[in-house]
């Protein structure tokens, strides 16, 4: 699928592990949270760099504990209407700290990636046949928000202070 | 009031733009309906029963008579000819096109407008007391809060896909003409003992088919903290709240479910954990926004006006307009005049393109050229000198604009109900029409006094009905519409949700039997009552027996 990193279209050296796969040596693999949380011994002794797919409904807090492990954590968007993972991906960033790629996956559109850019989400695995120029455009389309947020953007508040 | 700077008016134009290309999407069909449909709520644009409507805010109910002027604009170009001013002090416009709405919307930017988040599971427009700023019972200018509250919950990351709707009502004086306890947020403003600004927070009010009070979550929050406050709120209802379930995913299920005590933990523990969020105002920035608010230049006059004094002694009508339609002004020789938008048989909140521009005028000539929308879906004209009432008086007299029927029987706050809403199950102009007709003689509505009577085609209760002294809920039954009656409601300082007083009524007998209550109530109040009053002191006991005695 094609992928938005950091600003721009790149290879996705990332594969899905089906939970009933072991990874090869060294390999990069993103599992379910589940099955993070069932303590799979082939996991546990993978040599390679490891990601983690949430649900919506699966708190950052779960994983509060084992974030150093990460090196992904693709967070869902279970169709335009579900935000609860821009408040996981705020909490992810700016209380937890994590460092790593936060990568927007599910039903991305083009017209909630600035929203989501903006909450600490540095990747989007669009959809095949989505508008690839489109998605890249929509990281800008807002050049003045208001609010200060995990994306560090100085806000039209601060702004009109700073003479920026 | 707040002007646009560039960072306003950049955010408006980049969102229309945006708009704009979401509308060609849709045409061409690269965006689905379903993901359109939330899109374009958050424009303002709803599908109603015949056609699209537009809903335009207008923040905290304040408009400039520029502004009303470019409302009456759109209505004459866009639309036919007139506008519906709603309870959460918004403009709607009834026939748009589709194609035409990113032009409507470029034209409300040139005037500091927009139809942002009018609709959708997001923050909707921030509702304030339509006296606020000049008010006499208030003790400090909630408007800069509201404008600060407005542009943080404005295209906001975080929260522009909530469980659903989400509503933040202001007011800092000792009525409560804003409804905040039938809010997702109530806040009032406050002075502590030691003198500081700050809020008291209610959370979890609201109305629709399971209606709540406000519960306390916070007796006193510094104005500094109001904005990670709100944040916090926000954060536990958007990860927490029901998502399952339409009819439950308001905050009020939320914190019915949860407790008010469980879920101010969960507040207060999300508060301090995002303590250093960079989300103080700032005060540079309260600074510039509170600038923006400041008083217009009054003249020093005395409170007492002779002239005026003279006039209400010779002219009975004047003074009965008077009587009704003004308020108590902070400024000495002012008033706050009311225009209720009630005419006698008229629909509740809708004004002509005319209109607008008639009235646009007199804010120019007699109101320092602003005007707010109210809760009750009235205007007002909030700076006019003692020495000019008797001259708007007699314009708004010639125009038809000066029922003198503020807070009576028929001032009726209605919704559009079955003649425009796709959700509505009855029909609700009609019925307010028929009642202001029945109620129609002065010297009846005066004598029945304040009467709050409000009706909702549908159990979502945009009418609010839920806190009219008398409300009114449309439900079908068998495909013919009845009228189902509650009592005791208020949205005021006095709030409560009314109660049910029996069987509902056929259309054709629900305006006898609003008269049949008025009655009752006539015959048995104690000298002073209002109609809520009496019935709160004696119960509906009384109200019940006349309305279903058998013959």
């Amino acid at each position: 699928m094609p992928l938005i990193k950091d600003g721009a279209v790149r290879a996705d050296g990332w594969i899905y592990l089906g939970d009933d796969d072991d990874p090869a040596d060294g390999q990069s693999v993103i599992i379910d949270y589940a099955r993070w949380h069932a303590g799979d011994a082939a996991i546990a002794g993978h040599n390679g760099p490891l990601g983690i797919r949430m649900r919506s409904d699966q708190a950052p807090e779960l994983i509060k504990d084992d974030l150093g492990r990460f090196d992904v954590i693709a967070l869902e968007f279970l169709g335009i209407a579900d935000g609860r993972s821009f408040s996981h991906a705020r909490i992810l960033r700016d209380r937890m700290g994590y460092g790593g790629e936060l990568r927007a996956v599910g039903g991305v559109l083009e017209d909630q990636i600035f929203f989501m850019r903006r909450c600490g989400i540095d990747a989007f695995e669009l959809d095949p046949g989505r508008d690839i120029g489109r998605a890249m455009a929509a990281l800008t389309q807002f050049s003045a928000p208001y609010q200060a947020s995990s994306d560090g953007l100085e806000p039209a508040t601060s702004r009109r202070h700073s003479g920026r | 009031m707040y002007q646009y700077d560039e960072f306003d008016t950049r955010l408006t134009n980049e969102r229309i733009g945006e708009y704009r290309d979401q509308v060609a999407r849709r045409v061409t069909g690269d965006l689905d309906e379903d993901n359109f449909r939330n899109l374009r709520l958050r424009n303002g644009l709803y599908m109603q029963l015949h056609a699209y409507m537009l809903r335009v805010a207008i923040p905290y109910g304040l408009m400039s008579s520029d502004q009303l002027r470019k409302l009456a604009f759109i209505a004459r170009t866009y639309d036919k000819d007139y506008g519906h001013f709603t309870t959460r002090q918004n403009l709607q416009y009834n026939w748009p096109e589709l194609e035409d709405t990113p032009d409507i919307l470029a034209h409300l930017a040139e005037v500091d407008m927009s139809a942002i988040q009018t609709s959708g599971n997001v923050n909707r427009n921030v509702t304030a007391d339509a006296f606020a700023g000049v008010a006499r019972d208030e003790i400090e200018d909630p408007r800069p809060y509201c404008e600060i509250v407005r542009q943080f919950l404005t295209l906001n990351p975080e929260f522009s896909w909530l469980p659903r709707k989400f509503k933040i009502a202001v007011s800092a004086a000792a009525e409560d003409r804003a409804a905040t306890t039938v809010h997702d947020i109530g806040l009032l403003l406050i002075h502590n003992a030691a003198g500081d600004t700050g809020f008291r927070v209610l959370v979890g009010g609201g109305l629709g088919r399971s209606p709540f009070l406000g519960k306390v979550l916070r007796l006193f929050l510094p104005k500094d903290d109001l904005l990670p406050y709100i944040q916090a709120i926000l954060r536990v209802y958007n990860m927490e709240g029901r998502r399952d379930n339409i009819f439950k995913a308001r905050i009020k299920i939320l914190v019915h479910e949860l407790g008010i005590e469980r879920f101010k933990d969960k507040v207060e523990a999300e508060f301090e954990a995002s303590a250093g969020d960079p989300l103080f105002i700032g005060t540079e920035e309260e600074a510039r926004i509170k600038a923006q608010f400041a008083a217009p230049p009054y003249r020093a006059l005395d409170e007492y006006d002779p002239g005026h004094e003279a006039l209400l002694r010779e002219n009975p009508a004047f003074a009965q307009w008077a009587t009704h339609n003004l308020a108590a002004h902070k400024q000495a020789g002012y008033a706050i005049v009311n225009l209720p938008l009630k005419p006698i048989g008229g629909i509740p909140g809708d004004v002509s393109a005319d209109q607008m521009d008639f009235i646009a005028g007199l804010a120019d000539t007699y109101s320092f050229g602003e005007l707010r929308a109210t809760h009750r879906q009235n205007l007002v004209l909030a700076d006019v000198a003692k020495s000019d009432l008797y001259s708007l008086w007699q314009a708004l007299d010639d125009a038809g604009l000066a029922p003198a029927n503020l807070d009576r029987i028929t001032d009726i706050i209605c919704c559009p109900g079955m003649d425009y809403c796709s959700l509505a199950t009855a029909r609700s102009i009609p019925i307010a029409q028929r009642i202001s007709e029945r109620f129609a003689d002065q010297e009846r509505q005066d004598l029945i006094g304040e009467l709050k009577l409000n009706i909702s085609g549908c159990i979502n209760a945009c009418g609010h009905h839920h806190i009219g002294h008398i409300g009114l809920l449309g439900v079908e039954k068998n495909g013919e519409e009845f009228y189902q009656i509650t009592v005791g409601g208020s949205g005021a300082r006095d709030a409560d949700i009314g109660r049910i007083i029996g069987p509902a009524f056929a259309s054709e007998d629900v305006v006898d039997a609003v008269e049949t209550l008025v009655d009752t109530y006539l015959d048995i109040r104690a000298p002073g009552e209002r109609f809520l009053d009496t019935l709160r002191r004696i119960g509906s006991e009384p109200f019940k027996e006349r309305l279903y005695a058998t013959d």
